[in-house]
């Protein structure tokens, strides 16, 4: 028989081991408030998908991507500065989220658990998302793993020597709405960026190549999930704020490593 | 001069043609009505002041922005090998030297290995990019538009922050690396009188062609002159630019080479082109003018 806390668990692994190299990425790219966008309106995809009765897995990620195309647009074609432009998508669709599911009376929605995760509700359905999902990123971030650090070098200098930037561009940004959506349930809407960007900024001290700060990135996201799980046990605390808070004290372990260091 | 050179020259393949290519940014005409060719085995340097068109004219013969009109045509297959003027990289990605030479498509280790040795930077290998000084960047910077073997390498301004001596060495490799490689080579510059010795044709822009040609009838224009030029030379009289030293600041060299000084004008340039035509046929005929000059 299966505990009931490996299902948790092995969920929580997988999206942290994710979240690694895509987080470095974010971070190198400061993208970080792009992906609290993206959960943010994946809220309103979570209304939808309920208003329209679909599968909410497949909403969440239709949604986010629909979104993280759009912002990709905007981003190229507004003059207005993206951070202003992202800080006011972000709150917004949050906020119109929140409002469009206050209208429906006879709909049953745990909001708390979307907003600040749900781990332990996690079905083994979750789980084959999150390891399909997780598996599908780091196999195409592996694959263009090369272009993605050039053009994150120089965007210029990787269209000169024909790189397909844009492409990749795109596929970041659908692989970050892709992993937003599979991780929702674990850490919820407003925790999310935190566990793509507290394990890279964690890393980045002690590793001394891209690649090795990918991989630290999901180490330190894994040892986090396991460390926050264990604390919630032990202090009966929410479990989804207890692994970031715990994958914020390994940053700053990190930090003061680095001073020591020095 | 090297007879033989002569010959390759003139049997050089165009690489990147640019014909009739005009660029506005809001009101400002940047680029009027520009026509230029780049051939092996030839160095052209592109010269102007600041908010000529340099840039935006390197921009869209690189590929990187299409021009509101006019034409390029690349020669099927070209790798171009680009230089860019700055890059700084973030201090949160963690790269050595190595790690963003092998960024390089089809770099392979032992090539890198090569460059490092031949730029003599192989001491760099392991260091943070974040941490090298202005000249040594540079160098690597190098390395990495060579390692993709380019059949055109393209420098923008590439001696910035760079001391006397680096540049002198920098400017020396051009035409070793042209020889070597046989590829055309443009280089972006404010300052002729760095880059003439190692140059084989100047286009010397201001919005449009003002002049182009070989090194030393460029530098005695008037075109050249008036944009470059000292306020107070009134000098006349032919400088061969190779007699000068090279590395002179311009404050010592223009009164000598300044003809006359007038406002730039557009009526005036468009009569005043010395080698008018842009076709690489005119690259042969400006070497055998300078026949008897040492290059080296």
């Amino acid at each position: 028989m299966i505990s009931w806390w490996l299902l948790p668990l092995f969920a929580g692994l997988g999206v942290a081991a994710t979240a690694g190299p895509l987080g470095s990425l974010v971070v190198w790219r400061r993208l970080a408030f792009f992906g609290d966008t993206l959960a943010h309106g994946a809220l309103l995809g979570i209304t939808l998908g309920i208003l329209f009765d679909l599968h909410l897995t497949l909403a969440l990620i239709f949604s986010c991507s629909v979104l993280a195309l759009i912002l990709l647009q905007l981003d190229k074609y507004t003059g207005i500065a993206s951070d202003t432009l992202l800080g006011i998508l972000s709150h917004s669709s949050l906020a119109i989220g929140l409002v469009v599911l206050s209208f429906f009376d006879n709909v049953r929605i745990d909001l708390m658990a979307y907003l600040f995760g749900d781990l332990l509700a996690v079905n083994q359905n979750d789980l084959l998302w999150i390891f399909a999902g997780g598996s599908l990123v780091i196999g195409l971030l592996i694959w263009q793993w090369r272009g993605l650090l050039a053009s994150t070098v120089s965007e210029e200098l990787a269209a000169i020597d024909g790189y397909p930037v844009k492409r990749l561009k795109a596929m970041l940004v659908l692989l970050l709405a892709l992993v937003v959506a599979i991780s929702m349930k674990i850490v919820g809407v407003l925790l999310i960026s935190a566990l793509l960007i507290i394990p890279a900024a964690a890393a980045r001290p002690l590793a001394k190549s891209p690649e090795q700060m990918a991989m630290l990135a999901s180490l330190i996201g894994m040892i986090s999930v396991c460390a926050g799980m264990a604390f919630s046990f032990i202090w009966d605390t929410p479990t989804g704020p207890t692994i970031v808070v715990s994958a914020a004290s390994l940053f700053v372990m990190s930090q003061i490593f680095n001073s020591v260091r020095r | 001069m090297n007879p033989e050179l002569v010959v390759v020259k003139a049997k050089a393949e165009t690489l990147v043609r640019a014909q009739g290519i005009n660029q506005t940014w809001g009101d400002r005409h940047v680029l009027q009505n520009i026509d230029l060719a780049i051939c092996e085995n030839e160095i052209v340097t592109i010269i102007g002041p600041n908010g000529c068109g340099k840039s935006s004219l390197l921009r869209i013969l690189l590929g990187l922005h299409t021009a509101d009109s006019g034409k390029i045509t690349r020669r099927k297959g070209l790798r171009v090998g680009y230089m860019p003027q700055k890059l700084r990289i973030d201090d949160r990605l963690p790269l050595s030297v190595t790690g963003f030479l092998m960024l390089a498509p089809g770099a392979r280790k032992e090539r890198v290995q090569e460059w490092l040795e031949r730029l003599s930077i192989t001491a760099l290998a392991k260091q943070p990019v974040q941490r090298l000084s202005g000249g040594e960047w540079q160098r690597v910077l190098l390395a990495r538009a060579l390692l993709i073997e380019p059949h055109l390498l393209v420098l923008d301004e590439p001696v910035q922050g760079v001391d006397i001596q680096g540049q002198r060495e920098l400017y020396q490799l051009l035409p070793e690396l042209r020889n070597e490689l046989g590829c055309g080579i443009v280089l972006v510059s404010h300052d002729l009188h760095l880059v003439m010795a190692q140059t084989d044709r100047v286009i010397c822009l201001n919005g449009h062609v003002c002049c182009s040609g070989h090194p030393d009838q460029v530098s005695i224009s008037d075109e050249y002159n008036s944009l470059f030029g000292n306020q107070s030379g009134h000098q006349q009289g032919h400088q061969n630019g190779h007699q000068l030293a090279p590395l002179a600041p311009i404050s010592e060299l223009a009164p000598e080479l300044a003809h006359y000084t007038h406002h730039h004008d557009h009526k005036h340039c468009a009569d005043g082109h010395i080698e008018g035509s842009e076709e690489c046929t005119h690259a042969h005929e400006n070497v055998s003018k300078s026949e008897g000059h040492k290059h080296d």
